[in-house]
């Protein structure tokens, strides 16, 4: 076991991870520890851009994008939240652009914007170019930028440290965070890092879903983490949907495709988006499209031998805008499909792509033990959080800017936090439940296997709680789910050495997977309303008066050791917006 | 308004959207290598059996997850943009997430073994500190001087245009550990952190070209470079990474850039 003391550890490397990093760092003595190398992570497959009302092409203005944030995420966002994130979007791109970031530009020579989903001019008249991009790989841009500018402010990286566990302390009848358990891949050992404050940026958990977006990397372990202490999970049953998948491998198609004026076509070459969403059309909100493309394939106008996908035609569009605007995703397209984009319509489905729901933080990053209750030294920020800017459904560019904005206010916040506080003292054998995680999965002699399990619980998801839901479905996957997690007790890996032992790790991310999915689907089941992402053909509807509320999901122990998940609710902070009927 | 394409489907859509997968049988020869082990490497074959349009990467979790447990190789993303699984596929690096089975001759076993001239950890797994250490002695950052204009700096399409190919850089080393300079001797800064050096020294709004240049004139610098073009080649972001190589060379000639 190998001991470290940091001001502020940061959990994961990515954009929000090394946007609060290069902060931090300035300011207190800082680690970053990622599980993989800081430009492996996921923020560099993004693609469209990252949304800012800097009104350089055309009349645009913050208030304006808040709107926009808030009626996107069907009312379900805190609106104090989004203006900040409106608002502050505009420095955030400002400050990428000084750090480096090469930006498409405009003929005048400033940062280049296009149209995006949902995002519109005074209130939903039409479509405004707010998004600020480069080329179709504004996510890789923004990852080299950030890492760049953490070589140059010499910020200490922990590279292939996997976080497993969360320490909190009891002082004066107050849980604070301790610091954190790391388990290095490379060698096997256990590190603890004591540390004032720690910053949670460790991403998403799509890898629960098959089809998906996500990288196999993916699979909540800072969720995980912090709901194994009792900490509680927001609206973890909102799941966004990306309209535009590669069919049935599931990567990622920008949305840009469509700000550049790609269309969505069924079977009978119809643009059928026309019907669903008169004037945003294939430029509605994702959640919207999503539902209209399954729509169109179970009522028999979808694409292929099996009619299970729908077409993304670019052909229209002249090769050089398709060369100079979305090479990478013409590119997948030929690679993966062997199909050319200039003259062939892109075979597509919906894919899971990213989770609304996540620790639930408040405007500083600092994480929240209950609805109003701050865990004194943590902080959490991007996809990993719930602030909640994205409610029930995430505009496309807002997870960019979210990662920017909120990966930047932790950064400082947990800085300054390290700087006004002293060390909270660590737990009595503080490594004791990681060591009986690891040794109890190396020792295992179990029958089952980690792949076999991740297949089926993937499997569950697609079928169960994907863009279409009910009771009965999401009963199903409730059921199924327990099962699995009964199986998972008996799981053995075949590597039992300490040296990168990859197959260990993929039985704990398994465990994190199924914990979650639980949660998701449990906070779906009681869910009796439609609203963004989260749509019940039970209850098509969103119901205002009694699911106006955010969920907030804790793991209980009874005194036997048998879990549970208690639901409770949290107000939806409302300032200047009534909630309306959402259309597009 | 455009017209609809469907009438005039082609084969290369029709072949695309087959569903039934027909399954072929292969041999994964993979090059293994566990110190705990042993302090051999060997070749194993894995007898599987692929759908011909999946990727490498499929065919390497397959024996993972069904076959042996400790076969160990990085990857994340799956589909070419994180950089993680840069390997050896027939005897040329490639990312495994980019590389389909049908395009490297399934009807004869396919090799895969670790990037060559850097210390193997464990199977696939290659110590990449040396690397990202010659990526940060390039400085890859940008350096400017004076008061930061409120506003954004200004850049013509044309100055943007200037760098944008060595913007893809990926960093997964699959051009670096191609190049048999680099093989022969470690020192060498290597294609990839040249590339990143060529991405500031041509960026207008950069003021730190000089220095780069200074750094790159070293023994172990761009003049070590013998333009065999492996690492153009091997590039999976289609980086013409040799001329990137070149334009800095020149300009340390000319010293204009």
């Amino acid at each position: 076991m190998q001991f470290h003391t940091y001001d502020t550890v940061i959990v994961g490397a990515g954009g929000a991870g090394m946007r609060a990093a290069i902060e931090a760092t300035k300011r207190s003595r800082t680690a970053v520890l990622t599980k993989l190398y800081p430009t492996r992570s996921h923020t560099g497959a993004a693609q469209g851009g990252m949304a800012a009302a800097l009104a350089n092409v055309e009349e645009d203005n913050w208030e304006w994008h808040t709107f926009d944030t808030i009626k996107g995420g069907d009312y379900l966002v805190d609106q104090d939240a989004a203006e900040i994130l409106a608002k502050e979007a505009i420095d955030a791109v400002l400050d990428l652009e000084k750090m480096g970031l090469p930006f498409n530009r405009t003929p005048e020579g400033r940062i280049d914007q296009r149209r995006f989903g949902g995002h519109t001019r005074n209130h939903g008249e039409a479509a405004v170019r707010r998004s600020c991009y480069a080329a179709d790989r504004t996510g890789h841009m923004i990852l080299q930028t950030l890492y760049q500018n953490c070589v140059k402010e010499g910020v200490e990286f922990f590279n292939e440290f996997y976080v497993l566990d969360q320490l909190l302390t009891e002082v004066d009848g107050v849980r604070r965070s301790a610091g954190v358990v790391a388990y290095e891949l490379a060698t096997g050992e256990i590190h603890v890092f004591q540390a004032k404050a720690v910053i949670y940026a460790s991403g998403g958990t799509g890898k629960f879903f098959k089809v998906t977006s996500n990288a196999h990397t993916l699979t909540g372990d800072g969720q995980a983490a912090v709901y194994r202490r009792g900490l509680p999970l927001e609206d973890m049953e909102f799941f966004q949907f990306h309209p535009t998948g590669i069919w049935r491998m599931g990567i990622l198609l920008t949305e840009g495709a469509r700000g550049e004026g790609g269309i969505l076509r069924n079977k009978d070459g119809e643009r059928f988006m026309e019907k669903y969403a008169p004037v945003m059309k294939d430029l509605a909100s994702r959640d919207v499209v999503s539902r209209a493309i399954y729509t169109e394939i179970r009522e028999g106008r979808g694409c292929g031998p099996e009619g299970d996908h729908v077409y993304l035609d670019l052909t229209h569009l002249p090769p050089e805008q398709l060369d100079a605007k979305l090479p990478d995703i013409t590119e997948f397209a030929r690679t993966y499909l062997g199909i050319e984009p200039y003259t062939d319509p892109i075979p597509i489905q919906p894919t899971a792509h990213y989770a609304m729901g996540g620790i639930p933080t408040n405007v500083q990053g600092e994480v929240l033990s209950d609805n109003t209750t701050v865990v004194p030294g943590l902080y959490a920020a991007g996809e990993v959080a719930c602030v909640s800017v994205h409610g029930a459904n995430r505009l496309g560019t807002n997870s960019l800017l979210d990662i920017n904005v909120f990966g930047r206010r932790s950064g400082i916040a947990a800085a300054d936090y390290a700087h006004a506080s002293d060390l909270v003292p660590l737990p009595e054998n503080p490594t004791e439940k990681v060591e009986a995680q690891i040794e109890r999965l190396r020792n295992s002699t179990g029958d089952e296997r980690v792949a076999e399990l991740r297949l089926e619980l993937q499997e569950c998801m697609d079928a169960n709680v994907m863009v279409f839901r009910t009771e009965q479905t999401i009963k199903t996957a409730v059921e199924k789910i327990g099962e699995l997690r009964e199986r998972y007790l008996n799981v053995s890996i075949q590597d039992k050495g300490r040296r990168f032992n990859t197959d260990l790790l993929e039985a704990v991310e398994l465990g994190n997977l199924l914990d979650l999915a639980e949660v998701m689907a449990v906070s779906a089941l009681a869910r009796k309303e439609s609203r963004g992402g989260h749509y019940r053909e039970d209850f098509p509807t969103r119901d205002d008066v009694n699911f106006m509320r955010h969920t907030m999901a804790y793991r209980e122990v009874d005194a036997n050791g048998a879990e549970s998940i208690r639901l409770d609710y949290k107000p939806v902070v409302q300032t200047r917006y009534q909630p309306m009927e959402r259309k597009y | 308004m455009s017209t609809p394409t469907l009438d005039k489907h082609s084969s290369a859509l029709d072949a695309a959207e087959v569903t039934g997968t027909h399954l072929i049988a292969i041999t994964l020869r993979v090059r293994r290598f566990n110190p705990e082990v042993s302090a051999e490497a060997e070749w194993v074959d894995y007898q599987i059996q692929v759908d011909p349009k999946e990727r490498v990467l499929d065919a390497l979790h397959k024996v993972k997850w069904e076959i042996d447990g400790s076969l160990t190789f990085r990857r994340s993303c799956a589909h070419g943009v994180c950089g993680s699984d840069a390997m050896r596929i027939n005897g040329k690096n490639r990312l495994a997430c980019k590389t389909l089975i049908k395009d490297v001759s399934p009807e004869k076993p396919i090799t895969v073994e670790a990037i060559k001239g850097m210390t193997v950890l464990k199977d696939l797994v290659v110590d990449m500190d040396p690397f990202f250490q010659a990526y940060r002695d390039v400085m890859p950052f940008l350096i400017t001087t004076g008061n930061e204009p409120t506003r954004e700096r200004l850049q013509s399409a044309a100055d943007r245009e200037r760098f944008d190919d060595t913007t893809k850089c990926i960093l997964c080393a699959a051009c670096t550990s191609s190049c048999p300079v680099f093989w022969n001797d470690g020192q060498y800064f290597g294609p990839a952190a040249i590339v990143n050096a060529h991405r500031f020294i041509f960026d207008s709004r950069d003021e730190g070209g000089e220095q780069r240049l200074e750094i790159l004139n070293d023994k172990d610098g761009v003049w070590r470079c013998r333009t065999t073009f492996n690492c153009t080649d091997a590039c999976p972001r289609g980086i013409e990474v040799t001329k990137a190589i070149q334009e800095v060379k020149r300009a340390l000639i000319t010293r204009r850039f």
